[in-house]
């Protein structure tokens, strides 16, 4: 267990630094950061000081060589923009996109887990082919475009709820301490929520297809067991462990995909600063994002990978 | 694959009305698209023709170019019929192209990797699978965002995004097939490595790459209007689905709804048609199904 546990740390390590290496040469190196950096109108002299102050001038393994440094200590250097350490800036957006995308996956996994089950259970039923035709629906439209009707329905026709932006933020940087943030949050959450809705009906759809049609499953049912305690007990128990294992690691994707809702919804969360800092050319805001998200995606799926080398043995010896 | 299979799998195919409908649907979305200059009333890239007097008329009006303009138009005055089908010629040679040169690319990456194998297969495939655990919508975001805007490099951060799922299914199909006897018995033959691939190996990976392929083309329409709605995408010149939406979606508050729902319902059809017609596929091609 030693051996497997510090072999793929290795290699979680490994990824990092060939992460790294990508992420400094396309921001750094391919484009041009002095142009961002200094005024056009600026002096011969004042370029060259400011060339030399960011060691612009270095030869580029020492400038990888400084940025993998810096990072290593936590300083990913100040934003062009908001002229405040990168860290903090996006630490600071943290507990919006946090909220929004946990209860997106919330509510995925309450409706999706019971349609699903519905639908793997009475697979010929008109009720499942209505639900397995808006689980293709909810991951063949744009998540951006839902977006816009659940905005076109629910505030302009209805003018129920807010079109976008947040409420106000109480303890721990989150919304959801008074009804006016849920009315805010709602509407995006379940935006990000759809796409992983779809996906999950299928997924349970396809998992209790499977167990239905074991032997487990037919003996608890010559046992006389309730239709209730056998799909309660025996099919969910079943199909619990996958669900749960491709949840957590959708957990990083959703966050991912939290970048076009937060937009969409004018959400302040870190998706919509990473978005900004595209359009704006702010470099380190960009290399800080999406060194965290792949540290985040590297953590998750070590942690997949060590769950499943703890339950089954044979994952260890591969 | 010969006459039989391709009548017998159409025969499986028609099972499902929803998918025959959804395959006439993909038809007639390309021809449009295909056939847009010749069809459209106006060519909404062509700035001297937009009159800005014209500009957010409603649905059914007539504009000064005395036509009726069915689906209205935008606020730059382009006739709205027109600006969707040029833009789903654009989304759609875009997906399409991107998702060619991916299928090409990952093929060959997974095919070389299945038959190599070694510490090259190995090593490929730790890669594909990295980059699989990524969601495309990162990727592609990185890309553009590196590259620039622009058709090309939108196209090169598409097939960058998408080659690892056809990387991953090749190698998946040709690994089974590696092991079968018949290839063996190719090998043992003069026959060259290169030939035993193309022959043999290839064809028998084509199926599942087919139903990846519909599906990928799907999910780059998606990711184009997606990134084209971020404003990472093409600009606004040309416009492609994404930027039609994206472009409406500050009138839509103000009531004038059209300039960004007829572009949302085109790209929607479009893309539920193209799933739909992959998950038929999925069914007729998946052996287990097969009765």
């Amino acid at each position: 267990m030693t051996g497997f546990l510090l072999g793929r740390l290795a290699q979680a390590v490994l990824v990092m630094l060939v992460m790294s290496v990508l992420v400094f040469l396309g921001v750094y190196a391919i484009g041009n950061p002095i142009d961002v950096l200094i005024d056009p109108a600026a002096t011969q002299a004042m370029r060259a000081a400011i060339i030399r102050q960011y060691g612009l001038d270095l030869p580029l393994w020492q400038q990888y060589g400084h940025f993998l440094g810096n990072i290593l200590h936590g300083d990913f250097g100040n934003s062009f923009v908001f002229r405040i350490p990168v860290l903090s800036l996006i630490l600071s957006r943290l507990p919006a996109t946090l909220e929004l995308t946990v209860l997106a996956l919330l509510i995925a996994a309450v409706l999706g887990v019971p349609l699903g089950i519905w639908a793997g259970y009475r697979p010929e039923a008109r009720s499942s082919r209505a639900i397995m035709a808006f689980s293709t629906l909810g991951f063949s439209v744009p998540t951006f475009w839902i977006g816009l009707l659940l905005i076109l329905f629910f505030s302009v026709e209805l003018r129920w709820l807010p079109s976008g932006g947040r409420g106000p933020v109480g303890p721990l940087g989150l919304s959801i301490w008074t009804p006016e943030g849920w009315s805010y949050l709602l509407l995006p959450a379940l935006n990000l929520s759809l796409f992983k809705l779809g996906l999950l009906v299928r997924l349970v759809r396809a998992g209790t297809e499977e167990v239905m049609g074991s032997e487990h499953v037919r003996f608890a049912r010559a046992q006389g067991l309730p239709e209730s305690q056998v799909v309660g007990l025996h099919v969910l128990k079943n199909i619990g462990i996958p669900i749960v294992t491709v949840f957590g690691l959708e957990f990083g994707s959703t966050l991912a995909f939290a970048v076009v809702t937060e937009t969409v919804f004018n959400w302040p969360g870190m998706g919509k600063l990473v978005i900004e800092s595209i359009t704006s050319l702010d470099r380190p805001v960009m290399v800080a994002y999406l060194i965290l998200v792949v540290l985040l995606f590297v953590v998750i799926n070590l942690f997949v990978e060590l769950t499943y080398g703890f339950l089954d043995p044979r994952v260890r010896a591969r | 694959m010969n006459r039989e299979a391709l009548i017998e799998g159409w025969q499986e195919y028609r099972r499902s009305p929803v998918a025959v409908v959804a395959l006439v649907v993909v038809v007639a979305i390309a021809l449009l698209a295909l056939l847009a200059p010749w069809i459209a009333p106006q060519d909404p890239y062509d700035q001297s023709a937009l009159d800005l007097m014209d500009a957010r008329l409603e649905p059914g009006s007539v504009g000064s170019g005395e036509y009726v303009h069915l689906l209205g138009t935008d606020n730059a005055g382009r006739d709205l019929l027109s600006a969707i089908l040029y833009g789903l010629r654009l989304s759609l040679s875009i997906a399409v192209t991107a998702g060619v040169v991916a299928l090409v690319v990952g093929t060959a990456i997974g095919l070389s990797a299945a038959y190599y194998g070694g510490w090259f297969g190995a090593v490929a495939m730790r890669i594909v699978d990295l980059q699989l655990s990524l969601p495309a919508i990162l990727l592609a975001l990185v890309l553009v965002a590196m590259l620039g805007q622009g058709v090309p490099q939108l196209m090169a951060a598409l097939v960058a995004a998408q080659y690892a799922y056809f990387a991953r299914t090749a190698f998946g199909a040709a690994s089974a097939e590696r092991r079968k006897d018949y290839v063996e018995a190719a090998l043992s033959t003069p026959l060259s490595g290169a030939r035993v691939l193309w022959r043999h190996l290839l064809p028998n990976t084509l199926p599942p790459l087919i139903v990846v392929v519909t599906v990928q083309i799907a999910t780059a329409i998606s990711l184009e209007a997606t990134l084209s709605f971020l404003g990472l995408g093409l600009p606004i010149t040309r416009p492609s689905l994404g930027l039609l939406i994206a472009n409406g979606f500050q009138f839509m508050l103000s009531g004038r709804y059209w300039i960004s729902v007829y572009p949302g319902i085109a790209l929607m059809v479009t893309v539920l048609a193209i799933n739909l017609v992959g998950d038929q596929l999925r069914q007729v091609i998946n052996p287990r199904r097969r009765r």
